[in-house]
Parts: structure tokens; sequence; C-alpha cells
């Protein structure tokens, strides 16, 4: 609207210093400096970070960020700024990287592996099987209750998980693996030497789970807790 | 919605389909099928937003429901039960849902589970009460022998709480596609009467879908059977056939016959009669079997068993049952129950379930080689009857079956394409088509083939074909979906009407004879094979209703008397003939009434396009109109 009050020529220089400008010259001043004040902010920031990268002390810089904003509220300008700020840390993060990589070994949560249990021992009474003294037992009594194991596995294995074969060969047959199997999929033994094509026969063909379907837990879900004890009234 | 095609504008030899009459922006993308079972629910859907895709996809629904407390699985079938858990019973937040924190009832797998072991908190079968005269089924009865504390459900209640569940699974996985906008079949037994149809209409409307019509499951078997056979199936079926569904589910058994005929140089399906509903099924077998293994444990071990040592029975005999039917190799089946311990090995029961058992108790209490002419056996009920359901007292489903063959010997009269022989005593089906699990075993489909060609041979008619293809547990859900892809004039569909014609009792005008109850007429209201979105009208038969005060009639349906048209009144009739259901109950509204005041009226009947029957009172002095309800049940008795 009133662009021409302030259209400037830049090229002009002043001959006498009037209040304007003055104004304008502190104005400038002012600006780099909260821009200055930031950058260190930052960079103190993050060195922090990285220094306790284990404690996860991100709050402390957050707070410092926190602070500086307020005094810079009422300059637009200096808040689109901050975000160019931001993309210069971020470059720098990369150019940290190339650092070696930790080696990262997955853990299993254990969730998944109770849920299991859990689902054994309901349909199979697998925990009760496994915890008795079998040698007290004739191997009637045995085969008695492994028919109620294996029903109720065959159950929890059929409704959980998709089950295929590896390989789809007759175990004893001759096959040839050709160069770049996968050797996590194909386990060579006895006799290595020389070089791929391999050829030998199959011992086991070997399982893998193409789906796996596992129940949901609610939140409040104590999972460690395979088998409630029964109360009957 | 977004997947809208570009339809190129050939006319798909389906003159009745106009391009542009279906809106497929706005309309319902999907067509879904909900079987509302006895023991499951299944819902399956097809897409049909394309009006011009001629193959169809369908599919099942995975529903998220609580197998026990904290854990939630995703099944195929959500079955029909209803737990109360007790406050104590499971921690606050172990029974959330994906899309609620604490829903109202414990409904599915994990009230089955429960339920097992506290049987007084578990309701089960509330679909058999919906048709259980006697009961008001909006009234909390269920669980039924609950101790007094037990908070209790109507039949009515838990019906919608499984039609909440599946809405609610539904609109999780398709929030593009809200249930409540989309084309809904619900499957009811053949044999529902019209006041179970129209409270399970009812349920729907309250669980919000909008869009819900009827179908009866036998049709909606063959319905799946002819999508399953993508349009082989006219090489299967012939004019002149008379199909029999037999569909024996966990709780319920179900029958109808179809006649195919000619319309237009086309085959056409016309559902020609429904049995009765027998409570008899699935679940009475495996209990038959356990409690034979019960006598033979108790008899060498001395030891009587408990309740859940007979649930885990009955469970292992339901496998066993499945192998021994199904697997001609084997002859013994062990069985196992063990103890309730955490010693699994030493307190376990052993026992077998031989290939004789499984003859004697099953073929022949369940499907008895038995004569055409023979009747299912039913002794007078003692007059102390407790509230339970009425089961039906004759295990032998061949015997029912010959019972409806030969009630239903008149039921082709009216076509013309088919006729009996002469000599024939009960109706010729051609071709017979399963359905319901049971049924899966082989040796029983069998069976019952052999039970009615031996019919048919005695009276010198060829064996009954049978068709085949069907996924007896998801037939029928899958027939719901597929029906309403045919509703939109795509493939052929099966006409019937009602299934029964009804009567309302009036006393007829004689002299009263003093200490004798006044003669009843039965006036017909509605004739057999009323089709959806007709309706009758009675202007000659008035009746002065009174303002405020509620009026009763007796309420009468026939299945075999298919010659009576709206008007007709009959004096004398059979138990046979006609069944008396519950009375229906009318009460004039005192708006711009007085109470008191006599208000001549006449009756009208229409069947819904839901597929309900709607009965008016009109009165003849204006247009006024009221319904009249079923739902009254006449509890008191």
């Amino acid at each position: 609207m009133n662009t021409r009050l302030y259209n400037i020529d830049l090229e002009l220089i002043p001959t006498t210093i009037d209040l304007y400008h003055v104004y304008l010259l502190t104005a400038v001043f002012a600006l780099a400096l909260t821009v200055i004040i930031l950058l260190f902010a930052m960079l103190i920031g993050l060195m922090r970070r990285s220094k306790q990268a284990t404690q996860t002390s991100g709050t402390n810089t957050e707070q410092t960020i926190s602070t500086t904003i307020p005094k810079l509220e009422p300059e637009v300008k200096v808040i689109e700024k901050i975000v160019e700020v931001e993309k210069i840390v971020e470059v720098e993060k990369i150019v940290e990287l190339p650092a070696p990589e930790p080696i990262v070994l997955k853990e299993a949560t254990p969730d998944a592996a109770l849920q299991l249990l859990s689902l054994l021992q309901k349909e199979a009474r697998f925990i009760d099987f496994i915890k008795e003294d079998v040698n007290a037992y004739s191997d009637t009594d045995i085969g008695a209750a492994a028919r109620v194991v294996h029903a109720g596995c065959t159950k929890v294995i059929d409704e959980h998980f998709n089950l295929a074969t590896v390989r789809t060969e007759q175990e004893g047959s001759k096959i040839t693996l050709a160069e770049g199997f996968n050797a996590a999929e194909v386990r060579l033994t006895g006799n290595i030497v020389g070089k791929a094509p391999f050829t030998g026969s199959l011992g086991h063909k070997g399982w893998q789970v193409t789906d796996i379907k596992l129940p949901k837990l609610t939140a409040g879900h104590n999972a460690n807790i395979i088998a409630a004890a029964e109360v009957e009234l | 919605m977004s997947d809208e095609h570009n339809a190129n504008e050939h006319d798909n030899n389906e003159p009745g389909i106009d391009q542009t009459g279906e809106p497929t922006n706005n309309g319902p993308h999907y067509s879904i099928g909900i079987d509302l079972g006895t023991t499951h629910c299944v819902l399956s859907y097809v897409d049909i937003s394309d009006p011009d895709a001629d193959e169809i996809v369908q599919e099942v629904l995975q529903i998220p429901q609580l197998t026990s407390p904290g854990v939630i699985e995703d099944k195929a079938q959500l079955p029909s039960f209803l737990y109360q858990a007790h406050e104590a019973e499971i921690n606050e937040g172990e029974t959330s849902l994906p899309w609620t924190a604490k829903p109202d009832y414990l409904v599915g797998e994990i009230a089955r589970n429960l339920g097992t072991k506290t049987p007084i908190r578990l309701v089960a079968s509330a679909k058999s009460w919906l048709c259980h005269a006697g009961v008001d089924c909006k009234s909390a009865i269920l669980p039924n022998e609950a101790p007094e504390e037990v908070e209790r459900v109507s039949p009515f209640q838990a019906t919608s709480a499984y039609l909440e569940h599946l809405c609610c699974a539904w609109n999780k996985q398709h929030p593009e596609a809200p249930i409540a906008d989309q084309d809904i079949t619900l499957t009811v037994p053949a044999s529902f009467d019209p006041a179970a149809r129209e409270l399970t209409a009812e349920a729907a409307q309250r669980a919000g879908l909008k869009n819900a019509i009827l179908l009866e499951e036998p049709q909606a078997a063959l319905y799946s059977w002819i999508e399953k056979s993508e349009g082989d199936w006219r090489n299967h079926a012939d004019v002149g056939d008379i199909i029999l569904v037999i569909d024996v589910g966990g709780g319920t058994t179900d029958l109808s016959l179809i006649a195919v005929t000619e319309e237009q140089g086309n085959l056409g399906l016309t559902r020609i009669a429904v049995g009765d509903h027998i409570l008899l099924g699935g679940d009475n077998m495996d209990l038959a079997l356990a409690y034979t293994l019960k006598a033979k444990l108790e008899k060498d071990g001395g030891k009587r068993l408990e309740g859940w040592q007979v649930q885990s029975l009955t469970h292992a005999c339901r496998a066993a049952k499945e192998t021994i039917l199904s697997d001609d190799e084997a002859d013994n089946i062990p069985i196992v129950v063990p103890s309730r311990g955490s010693s699994l090995i030493g307190g376990t029961l052993r026992t077998e379930l031989s290939r004789d058992e499984v003859n004697t108790v099953l073929l022949q209490g369940f499907l008895p080689e038995v004569a055409s002419s023979e009747q299912p056996v039913s002794s007078a009920r003692s007059g102390l009857r407790t509230a339970g359901l009425p089961y039906a007292q004759d295990a032998g489903i061949t015997r029912h079956l010959a019972g409806f063959l030969t009630r239903q010997l008149n039921a082709i009269d009216d076509l013309n394409d088919i006729t009996l022989p002469e000599n024939a005593t009960f109706i010729h089906p051609t071709a017979v088509l399963f359905n319901g699990g049971v049924l899966k075993a082989t040796r029983f489909a069998d069976r019952l083939m052999d039970v009615i060609n031996s019919w048919l041979n005695a009276e010198q008619a060829p064996n009954a074909r049978l068709l085949t293809g069907l996924d007896l547990d998801l037939a029928v859900a899958r027939g719901a979906s597929y029906y309403g892809y045919v509703r939109k004039g795509k493939g052929v569909r099966i006409k019937g009407g009602t299934a029964a014609s009804y009567y309302v009792g009036v006393e007829s005008a004689m002299p009263a004879v003093p200490g004798m109850p006044p003669e009843v007429q039965a006036l017909c209201i509605a004739p057999f094979g009323m089709e959806e979105g007709t309706k009758e009208e009675l202007p000659n038969d008035e009746f002065g209703l009174i303002v405020g005060e509620p009026v009763r009639f007796r309420f009468f349906a026939s299945k075999t008397r298919r010659e009576d048209t709206v008007g007709a009144r009959l004096d004398y009739w059979t138990d046979e003939e006609l069944e008396e259901l519950d009375e229906i109950e009318i009460t004039l509204p005192e708006e711009n009434h007085k109470t008191g005041e006599v208000i001549p009226v006449h009756l009208s009947a229409a069947v819904t396009e839901i597929g309900t029957l709607e009965l008016l009172a009109i009165s003849n002095q204006d247009d006024h109109s009221w319904k009249i309800e079923f739902d009254v049940r006449s509890g008191e008795e």
C-alpha cells in the first residue's frame, strides 16, 4: 500500500546523518546481534545434545530457544531467519555422519515372545507340560497328555503363522545351488570347498514363516502373566 | 469413490440398467452381507461402485475382537455370545477395542471363552429367543438362568450388540465408506416369523444400518452357489428342477424349496416353501456325543464328571466327530480331557470315540433311515414349561425333513413348468444344496442323500443331484453380499414373497352360548407369496377400535394354504394348517380423539422393501392409519 513511502534507493549514500538513518542503522545492528545470539544458542545447544546423547536432555536446548524467541517476536523477518538457521544445523548434522557406523543389534521385544507362550499355554497347556517331571509317569500317561499339547500347538501355529518350506524338493534329493544363493535360506554343511554352483543332497527342506498374525494387546495388558491363576467360587 | 472407472458405453446385455441411473460417486460403494447366525456372525462384502464390472470380488471382513482380557485378535467369525462380566473379573482397560476404550458389552470370542467357565453370565442363542413365542424380546431376560444380581439384557439388545460390533469393525477398517451409507443385506432363517423379522430389522436400524434389508438364509446359500459357479449354474439346473436347500447350522435347521422355472426364455428361481423353525443343530450332536462318552467314563472310572469336564468333552467330541465323519481311515479317535490344575500329565482322563458310537449316536439318532411318510414325534408339552428355549423334541432331522416334504406336496401347484407324478406322496426334490458347518462331514451329507434318494426311489423317481461348491461356513454371508449385487439388476433373482399366508382371529357373528368361548374365524389379511413392496387392504371388514385401549388380535400363519385370498374367512382349520403366532396389538393414540371413542377401521397388510410384514389399521372416517405391533409378546402366560 504505502510502498512509496519506504522505497529507499540503496545506491544513495547519505551525506548527512539524519535521525531516520540512525534509526535504520541501530535496527540493522540489533537484528544482526539477535541473529548472532541465536546462532550461538543453537550451536551450544547442539554441542550439549551431542555430548549427552544418551541422557536425551533435549529440554535444555529447547529452553534456550524458547527464551530467545520472545525477544524476537515483534520482528517477523527474524523468525523467518530462525528457519534458515535450523536448516544450517541440519547440514552440519549430515556433515558429522561419515563417522564409523555403530553396530546395532536388533533386540527382540519380550511382548511377542510372552504372547506366544501365553497362546501355547492357553491352547496346548504348553508350560504345564514342560514344567512337569515326565520321569514320574508312564508313556501311556505322557502320550495322553502329549495329544492335548500336540492338538493345541497345531491350533496355535495354524491360526497365527503361515508356514512354508524353504525348498520344495524332496529331502534326500540332489540339488544345485547357483552362485549368489542366499546363505541365510540355505546352509551349506560338510565338505564345503570350491566355488558355486554347489551340488549336494537336501538334508532338511527348511521352514519359513510367510505371514504372522499375532494378537494385539491393550495398553494396560500385563503380558508377563502367561496364564492367570484360577479360583472357582 | 475415487476409483471410479471410465465406463465405455457398451450396453452389457442388461437393458434394465442404465449407465447413469446409479450414482457411483454418492451411492453405496459396497454391498455388505451379514450372516447373523445363532452361534457366529460373518460379514462379507462386494465392491459395487463400478456398475459395469461383470466380475465380482468377494471379501470377508476380519473382525477384531477380544479373545481374552487385554488380547485382541482378528477373526473372520464373530461368535454370537455376550458376557456380563463381574466388575472384579477383569481389570480396568483390559476390555478396550480398537474403536472404544470401554465397550458396553463383551461380545465375540472372549464372551464364549469366559462363558465356558462361568455359564451363568453368558448370553447365547439370542437369535433363537427372537423367534420364541411367549416372551417379550425387548425385556431383559438373558442370561436366562442367572442369579438375581447379574445384569440382564434382552435378546433384542444382544442382537444389536453383535451388529454394533460388526459396524464398528467395518468403520474402523473402511473410514472412507461408513457402513451406514452402504447397502446391507441381513440374513434371517427362512422360518423366522414376522415378529422376529421385524425385531431383526429394528436391531439393524438401532445399530445404524439405515439401508438394511432381510434375506432368507437358504436363499443366501443358493445365491452363493450361483455366484461361485460363475455363470455355470445354468448347466447344473434345468427348468422343472426343485432344489431342496438343507441348512444345518450350530443351533437351527432350516429347510427351503426353490423351483427352477422358465421366464421369457431364461431360467428363473422361485422359492416355493420354507420349513418350520427347528431348534436342532450341530451343537446338539456334539452334546449327544459328549454325554455318551460321559456315561462311558463314569461307568469305567466310577466317578461323576464335573460340568467343566463335560464342556471339555463336548469340545473334543466336535473335533473327533469331524475327523471320523470325513476320514474313512479313522475308526477310533482318542479323546483326552485334561485336568484343570497345572499338572497336565497325571490328571487327564482318557477315552476313545469309536466309529460305531458316532454311527449310533449321530447317524441313527439325528439322521435315522425313516420312511417318507414319517412325521417328527412331538409329545404334548407339559403344562409346567420352564421359560427356556423350545428345543426340537425329535432329534431326527430326517423325520423333520420327511414331514416338511409331505406337507409341501402341493407347493408347485401354481407353477406350470413342474408336475409331480400321480402317485407322489411328498414333493420330489430333484437337486439338493447343503449348507452349514455340520454338513461338511462327508458321511453326514452322504447319509442325507441316501435317505432322500430312498424316498424318491420308493416312488420310482430318479435320484436327486447334489449341488456342490459351497463354502459351508461362509456361504450365507457371501450369498447375502452377492444379493446386493443382484438387486442392482445383475444376475438372477430368487422370487418368492412371503412364505406363509397370515390371518387374524375374529369372533364369528353367532349367538353366544353360555360357558363356551365364542367361535373364532381366521380372516386372511396377507396371502401366500406377497412380494416386497406390495400392499393388500380389506376395506369390507370393518372393526371398531376403542381409542386409548389396547386391542389384541389372535394371529395365525399358514405355510401350506396357498389358495386363500385377502378377506377369506376360515371357519375351521386343523392345527397342521394354521400355526398360531403371538398376538398382535394395537392401541389408538388419544390425539384428535376422545378416550373411549370407537373408531371404525379396516386392516391392511404390506410387505416392506426391507422384507418385513407391516400391518396397519386404517380409519374409515379419514385416512389416518396406525401400525399394529407384533413385538408385544404375550409374556404373562
